[in-house]
C-alpha cells in the first residue's frame, strides 16, 4: 500500500513541480513585456494592456482555467487544445502563465516607476547611453525592490497549481484525494500538505538568501 | 577667452514660460554664480545646458561653435547628444549617486563604460581607477573609497558626486544648489571643495542660495527672477550695489 501511495504522490508531485516551473519560465519574461505595454507612451496600447490586466487580476484563476479550456471548443468549434491529457495540460499552463504574467507585470511596473528620475539623469549627464543606464544603473535597483513581492507571488503559485484539477490535470492533491475514495485513507492527503510546506519553505530560504545578497546597498 | 556663450535661450513648459531671453557669456577659468528665488528658472537653465531639457529657442555656443541651436532641425541622435553632454558636468542637489556602487566605482563607472565601448581593455581600467583614487583624494575622501553611498554622510556623498562629475573632465562644471539638501554643519566641507576647484581655475556655473559664498567665489553673478536675467555683473555690482528693486528685495531677505 505504502509503495502505491508513494508512487501516486510522486507522480502528482512531479506534475505540480512541472506546472510551477513552466509557469514561471513563461510568465516572468511575459510579465516584463506586459509591463512595457502598460507603461507605453502609445495610449491605445497601454489602455488595452491595463484593461487585460484588470480582467485577469479581477477574476478568479479557477474561472480563467475553465474559460480558457472550454471556450475555444464550445464557442468557436475549434479544438485549440487537442484532446486528452496533453490538451488539458497545455490549457492549464496557458491560463497560469497568462494569469501570473499579469501579476508580475504590475510588480515590474511598480519597481521600474519607483526608480528616482535623478538616477537616470545622473547617468545621462555622465554621457551614458540608455542601454548602459538600464543595465548598469537601474536594473539592479529594480531587482532589489521587486524581490519581496515576487517571492510572495512565487509562493502563491506553488499553491495555486492545485487549481489545475478543475480541468482534470492530475496534480498532487488530486492524487492524495483519490485514496479517500478508493481506500478510505486520509494520510496521503496530509502528505500532500507536507509537500507544500517543504516546497514553500525551500523557496522562502532561497529568496531570503537572494535578498541578503542585495543587502549591501540601499535604494 | 570665452568658452561659453548662451544666446536668447528660451524654454516653456506647457504654456508657462520658465526661461525668457537668457543671454550671457563665460570665460574659461571663471566662476559664474546664478542666484534667485525658487522657481526663477535657475535649475531649468542648468538642465538646458546639460541637455536634460531641450530649449525651445536660442543658441548655446561652446568655444565659438554652435553646440545647440533651437532653429536647426532636431536631427541629433542619442550618440550626438551624449557627446555634447560630456562638455558639461552636473552636480545635483540630491547627489544622485548610484547606490549599488562604491564611491570609487561611482567615480569611474561612466569612464569605464565608454572605454568598454571603444574596445579598450584592462590596462585602461587600471588607469581610470588610479584617476578615480586621485579625484577622491582631492575631495578629501581617500579613506572612504570603498564605502557605499548609504554609508556616507550627505556632505561626503556630495563630494563623491563632485569627483564623479570631474572624472569626465568637462569644460564646464555645473552645480545645482549643491548644499541645499545638506545639514548646515555639512555645507562647509562641500563649499571648501568648490573653493579648491576655483583655485584650480575650473570653469564653473553654480546655482546657489548661499549668497555669501557666491560673493566670495564667483567672478560673475547673475540674478534671475521669473525666467529672466534681472541683473548681471561682478559680485560687487550685483550683490553689494544692486540696481534693480527686485534684486534688492531678494538680497534683503537673504541677509536677514
Amino acid at each position: 500500500m505504502l509503495a502505491t501511495v508513494f508512487a501516486a504522490l510522486c507522480d502528482g508531485f512531479l506534475r505540480t513541480l512541472e506546472i510551477f516551473a513552466l509557469t514561471l519560465f513563461g510568465s516572468l519574461p511575459l510579465g516584463l513585456i506586459v509591463a512595457f505595454g502598460s507603461m507605453s507612451g502609445f495610449k491605445p496600447l497601454s489602455l488595452l494592456t491595463r484593461f487585460v490586466v484588470w480582467i485577469v487580476r479581477g477574476t478568479p484563476l479557477m474561472l480563467q482555467l475553465l474559460v480558457i479550456y472550454y471556450c475555444p471548443g464550445l464557442l468557436f468549434g475549434v479544438q485549440l487544445w487537442g484532446s486528452g491529457t496533453a490538451g488539458r495540460y497545455t490549457a492549464a499552463l496557458t491560463a497560469f502563465i497568462l494569469n501570473y504574467a499579469c501579476y508580475f507585470s504590475e510588480i515590474y511596473r511598480g519597481g521600474i516607476e519607483a526608480i528616482p528620475r535623478g538616477q537616470i539623469e545622473a547617468g545621462q549627464v555622465l554621457g551614458m547611453s540608455r542601454k548602459q543606464i538600464f543595465f548598469r544603473v537601474t536594473l539592479l535597483q529594480v531587482v532589489k525592490r521587486i524581490l519581496p513581492p515576487i517571492s510572495n507571488e512565487v509562493i502563491t503559485l506553488v499553491k495555486d497549481t492545485s487549481l489545475a484539477r478543475v480541468i482534470l490535470v492530475y496534480e498532487i492533491i488530486w492524487e492524495g484525494q483519490s485514496f479517500i475514495r478508493s481506500d478510505g485513507l486520509i494520510w496521503p492527503l496530509f502528505c500532500t500538505g507536507l509537500f507544500y510546506l517543504a516546497f514553500t519553505g525551500l523557496l522562502t530560504l532561497l529568496f531570503n538568501r537572494l535578498e541578503r545578497k542585495l543587502d549591501y546597498f540601499r535604494v | 577667452m570665452t568658452v561659453l556663450e548662451v544666446k536668447k535661450l528660451q524654454k516653456s513648459f506647457d504654456k508657462t514660460c520658465v526661461l525668457e531671453d537668457i543671454s550671457f557669456t563665460l570665460k574659461r577659468g571663471q566662476c559664474l554664480a546664478v542666484i534667485g528665488s525658487s522657481g526663477s528658472g535657475k535649475t531649468t537653465l542648468l538642465r538646458c545646458l546639460n541637455f536634460l531639457e531641450r530649449a525651445d529657442g536660442g543658441e548655446i555656443l561652446l568655444d565659438g561653435t554652435a553646440l545647440f541651436d533651437a532653429a536647426a532641425p532636431k536631427s541629433d541622435t542619442e550618440r550626438d547628444i551624449r557627446k555634447k553632454r560630456l562638455h558639461f558636468g552636473l552636480v545635483f542637489q540630491n547627489f544622485n549617486l548610484f547606490p549599488q556602487y562604491t564611491a570609487l566605482e561611482n567615480v569611474t563607472l561612466a569612464q569605464r563604460l565608454s572605454a568598454q565601448e571603444r574596445g579598450e581593455g584592462k590596462q585602461m581600467f587600471a588607469k581610470l581607477e588610479e584617476k578615480g583614487r586621485q579625484l577622491l583624494t582631492q575631495v578629501g575622501l581617500a579613506h572612504r573609497m570603498d564605502s557605499y553611498p548609504h554609508q556616507l554622510s550627505g556632505g561626503q556623498q556630495q563630494r563623491v558626486a563632485i569627483a564623479r562629475a570631474l572624472a569626465g573632465e568637462p569644460d564646464i562644471l555645473c552645480f545645482d544648489e549643491p548644499t541645499s539638501a545638506l545639514d548646515p554643519e555639512l555645507t562647509g566641507e562641500v563649499l571648501k571643495v568648490i573653493r579648491s576647484l576655483r583655485e584650480r581655475e575650473i570653469t564653473m556655473i553654480i546655482v546657489t542660495h548661499e549668497i555669501r559664498f557666491a560673493r566670495e567665489v564667483a567672478d560673475r553673478v547673475i540674478f534671475m527672477d521669473d525666467g529672466r536675467i534681472v541683473e548681471a555683473g561682478t559680485p560687487a555690482e550685483v550683490i553689494d550695489t544692486p540696481q534693480a528693486e527686485r534684486t534688492r528685495r531678494f538680497l534683503e531677505r537673504y541677509s536677514e
